[in-house]
């Protein structure tokens, strides 16, 4: 009678190894890309403003809590999220632009036509700004703390549950932080 | 004689009036092979599935002419790759960074080369004893065996 | 109605399936002949079943029922009707049915082709593919059913096949794929037997490699073909990505490899027995594997069928019962399997070792570059494994494979002399040296690694021709007719590894030769790689079936002599929108040209024109395919074809 030597185990043990990491894979999003800007500054800039004759600077997103929207005429998805944008204006939250690669003229007839939930929009027509920040497509929208710092990076359109599950937490905490 | 030379010139002087210009235009032969090799190491990181080479998403575009700026300002590969990762992290190249964590990647299969070598040694050793030990004699020990395996 | 009858048809094939798993096992362990013998119509009553799915799925693609809704999915009333078809495996629940269904075929096959192995074993064997059947069967009836309707607003017009896969390459290139994962499934059911049968018939190995065989020459074409395809449709020239899928489908290959090398010591010295079955596990839990991969969502892929993390469940848990099982039946039962004879450490089997230890690290390596991006997440770290990677480790184990491969064909069973064998390659060294170098300054000098690589794939070639020559002679009767006596399982060999010589200079040419330029090209320019020259003539429109598109048209001389006409496309797909491009490739033994219109310039006047010159492409689908074909000649060996064999006892069945 041979007795059985432990490594004829080694296989399944590999195996169920395995198959635990295959499980943790299962109803993660592959494709979602986080910022590598997560906790550092806004990349410097100087670029024109689209509503005013100013130019703007890193410095316009520091001093309060605010959201950086990447947007542009081409996008259809900005489109769709338009709305949303505005309500969240309407509710004080304090919304800067980043029109991506786009052409001015149209792009403010757009907010003339649609409405314009944003405090400044900064023109990005080279799209030197976006690379800078890690941006892919459009729309995306940062979390930007007081400090000018990037807190979230959210890529595709900002909904309500988007919202609600990533942006509100990172709000509240600071606000309890602060509190306490 | 001086027909052809006449033919051949004007030939070589069309062909440059009317060469298509390159899309990326490099001042030497070693930055335009850089460049290939880089846009093949870089991902698109909207259209995960392709290199830099092969995506036709805009920020691709815009990444493959920044590349090639890089390239003729003088940056080195590593500078350039860098660049995009601070940017868009590791996941933009097609090179793992190498960290103590992502150590494993390559120790892992060397690993197994290794204790394969091992084990397959001990495993010699103890066949060969057993020849030794039995020698039933050898089978089909010299080419006279006929072609079959 | 077709789609109602597939559909029952389908819960038929599952009562088939079970009382396949169930009543010859259960045979075998009461010894009761007559369950036993059920084996094989049951294996065809499952088979039947699947065929009338198959029907009934492909009248409905026919006949443009759009009320189900697979059909809608993946068809359109202006699809050319051979695509309309094809589409039956153009999406996830479909391409399952064509698992099944050949699943269902190999299971009845092996049933009519196993006269000479006892039946005891044949139940235990099909038993086993029943099991897997079950799985495949619940997973399209639990998640994935190709027949569901959609009621009662049905659209009148699909959304079209992927123009991606409107292409003969989608005709072909996945039944070829599926019959390698799929036939790999018999050696598992060989291997899972043995292990249930508790002792081994010497013959095993004899019954169990035909069929390792032959599912891996289909698999050798099957990723020979995607390769191909996507060389050609994808639009950018590249033909291996390393890509998730297309790492799925290399697992299970190399896998099949070493347990092909491994069956061949199994089958001459009855040793390594415990080791082949791990192999044959082990191969077909990677099929399995890659179809998790394809279909769960877990990987971003262009290939990637479904991203349904329901799915991705489901077959976790299918391929954790099939591979878990197994692999503990292996744990508790394997040390009934050894039988470790004696060899010297020059011989065939300890080069055999070799290659098996080096195709096993290549898996390894190809697996955890595919998975590592899984665990790595889990730690927030998202990082990207492609060629840089794989290439890293696969070009060294290649080489040291080839090197290993002269010796061992060279070498003989149990014991070799080791002088004799080096005197030989020493003899054969210098003239693939010379042959090599001068050969790897073509078309221009090669890297010292293009060299190298040269001189190995001749050394390969020059020795497998010098094994010919000298066994044809050992006849002593005149070397063609010793020629003519040297069995099939002999050629295949050589075929198949003069194949991959083949198909590593086919690699190594391309890669350090070819040459791609960009170019701004309107109508009247010209553009020019080496002595090639091209001139883009002029531009039209034209409307396809189901498509609009924009072609070019470029004429190239080669040293001012007429070469080729070539006609790139940009598509626009009327169903999807969808934008694809078509690639002129001008394919040639020795190099292919090829052109592809990438964007237009100045409001379409001019386009970014890319130009590729790659010599020696085509030799790395050749060299797959003299690899399959080596496995085709080899199964045609005629100690298949005896169709009693002295060792196993007739009639008499053995406890389990």
């Amino acid at each position: 009678m041979k007795a059985n030597s432990p490594w004829v185990f080694l296989p399944l043990v590999g195996f169920v190894l395995l198959a635990v990491l295959l499980a943790s894979g299962l109803g993660r999003d592959p494709q979602e890309l986080p910022s590598a800007l997560v906790g550092k500054p806004v990349p410097n800039f100087s670029l024109p403003s689209l509503m005013t004759d100013k130019t703007l600077t890193q410095d316009s997103l520091k001093g309060r809590w605010q959201l950086l929207n990447v947007w542009a005429t081409w996008c259809p998805t900005c489109y769709v999220e338009h709305p949303f944008l505005l309500e969240l204006a309407a509710r004080g939250v304090a919304i800067a632009g980043l029109n991506y690669k786009d052409e001015s003229d149209p792009a403010r007839q757009y907010l003339a036509e649609h409405g314009n939930p944003f405090t400044h929009v900064i023109v990005d027509a080279d799209g030197q700004l976006g690379l800078d920040l890690g941006v892919y497509g459009a729309p995306e929208t940062f979390l930007i703390n007081p400090e000018g710092e990037i807190v979230l990076r959210h890529a595709g359109d900002l909904n309500a549950r988007v919202w609600q599950e990533k942006f509100v937490p990172l709000l509240e905490q600071d606000q309890q932080g602060g509190e306490a | 004689m001086t027909m052809i030379l006449r033919i051949a010139f004007l030939l070589c002087v069309s062909l440059s009036a009317i060469a298509a210009p390159d899309i990326y235009q490099f001042d030497t032969p070693e930055q335009e092979q850089r460049f290939r090799v880089l846009l093949d190491e870089l991902r698109c990181p909207k259209c995960q599935n392709q290199s830099l080479a092969d995506s036709d998403a805009g920020i691709a575009q815009d990444m493959r002419t920044r590349v090639e700026a890089m390239i003729k300002e003088g940056k080195s590969n590593d500078e350039i790759v860098d660049y995009f990762v601070a940017r868009y992290g590791d996941f933009v190249s097609y090179r793992p960074p190498v960290t103590p964590t992502t150590s494993i990647l390559w120790l892992a299969p060397l690993l197994l080369l290794g204790s394969g070598a091992v084990v397959i040694v001990l495993l010699l050793r103890r066949a060969s004893a057993r020849v030794d030990e039995s020698d039933e004699g050898s089978e089909d020990s010299d080419v006279n065996q006929r072609g079959d395996r | 109605m077709a789609a109602e009858i597939g559909h029952l048809s389908l819960w038929l094939a599952l009562a088939a399936a079970l009382c396949l798993s169930v009543f010859p096992l259960i045979g075998v362990h009461r010894n009761i002949l007559a369950l036993q013998w059920y084996a094989r119509p049951l294996a065809w009553v499952q088979w039947l079943a699947l065929t009338l799915s198959m029907v009934c799925l492909g009248y409905s693609f026919y006949i443009n029922d759009f009320s189900v809704a697979y059909v809608a999915n993946h068809s359109n009333s202006a699809l050319p009707l051979a695509y309309r078809l094809s589409a039956i495996w153009g999406g996830h629940e479909g391409s399952l049915l064509l698992w099944g269904w050949m699943l269902g075929g190999w299971a009845a096959v092996v049933g009519v082709l196993s006269r000479s192995v006892p039946l005891h074993m044949v139940a235990r064997v099909l038993s086993v593919m029943g099991m897997i059947s079950v799985g495949f069967l619940l997973f399209m009836l639990l998640t994935s059913n190709p027949f569901d309707r959609v009621l009662p607003w049905f659209p009148l017009d699909g959304a079209d096949l992927n123009p991606l896969l409107q292409d003969p390459g989608l005709i072909i290139h996945p039944p070829m794929l599926y019959m390698g994962y799929v036939g790999f499934s018999v050696a598992f059911a060989f291997a899972v037997a043995g292990l249930l049968a508790g002792n081994m018939d010497p013959a095993w190995a004899r019954w169990a490699r035909p069929w390792t065989t032959v599912a891996w020459s289909f698999l050798t074409v099957g990723i020979a073909l995607g390769s191909w395809w996507a060389y050609y449709e994808l639009g950018w020239g590249g033909w291996w990505f390393w890509d998730p899928v297309e790492n799925a489908s290399l697992l299970p290959w190399l896998a099949g490899t070493a347990l092909i090398h491994s069956l061949a010591v199994t089958e001459k010295r009855n040793m390594f027995r415990a080791w082949t079955v791990l192999l044959a596990i082990i191969a077909f839990s990677l099929s399995l594997l890659g179809t998790f991969l394809v279909r769960s969502g877990v990987l971003t892929s262009v290939h990637a069928f479904a991203n349904d993390p329901e799915r991705g469940t489901f077959i976790l848990v299918f391929l954790s019962v099939v591979a878990g099982g197994a692999l503990t039946l292996f744990a508790f039962r394997s040390s009934a399997l050894t039988n470790n004879k004696g060899f010297k450490p020059v011989s065939r089997e300890a080069f055999l070792l070799g290659n098996n230890l080096i195709l096993l690290t290549a898996t390894f390596v190809v697996l955890v570059g595919t998975i590592a991006p899984l665990f790595f997440e889990a730690m927030d770290l998202k990082i990207s494994i492609r060629s840089p990677y794989f290439n890293g480790f696969f070009v060294p184990l290649t080489l040291v494979l080839i090197l290993l491969m002269v010796p061992g064909v060279f070498s003989n069973w149990k014991r070799q002399d080791g002088n004799g064998l080096l005197k030989r390659m020493a003899l054969l060294a210098p003239a693939a040296i010379i042959a090599g170098w001068f050969g790897a300054q073509l078309p221009e000098p090669s890297p010292w690694q293009g060299v190298l690589a040269i001189m190995l794939a001749l050394f390969l070639v020059f020795a497998h021709m010098d094994d010919v020559v000298r066994r044809a002679r050992a006849y002593g009767q005149g070397f063609f007719t010793g020629l003519a006596k040297l069995g099939r399982g002999y050629w295949g060999m050589v075929m198949a590894h003069c194949g991959l010589a083949v198909l590593v200079a086919g690699i190594t040419l391309v890669s350090f030769h070819e040459v791609e330029r960009d170019i701004r090209m309107g109508p009247g320019d010209q553009a020019a790689i080496g002595d090639y020259v091209f001139t883009f003539d002029s531009m039209d429109r034209y409307d396809g079936p189901n498509f609009d598109a924009t072609r070019g048209h470029f004429h190239v001389t080669h040293k001012g002599e007429p070469e080729a006409i070539m006609h790139p496309e940009k598509r626009t797909y009327h169903a999807s929108g969808q934008i694809m491009t078509e690639a002129a490739i001008d394919a040639g033994f020795w190099r292919d040209l090829y052109v592809a219109m990438g964007e237009p310039l100045d409001d379409g006047h001019a386009w970014a024109v890319r130009i590729y010159f790659k010599p020696g492409i085509r030799w790395i689908w050749l060299g797959a395919l003299i690899m399959a074909l080596g496995g085709a000649v080899a199964l045609s060996d005629k100690r298949y074809r005896r169709l009693r064999f002295a060792t196993s006892e007739e009639g008499v069945s053995h406890e389990s």
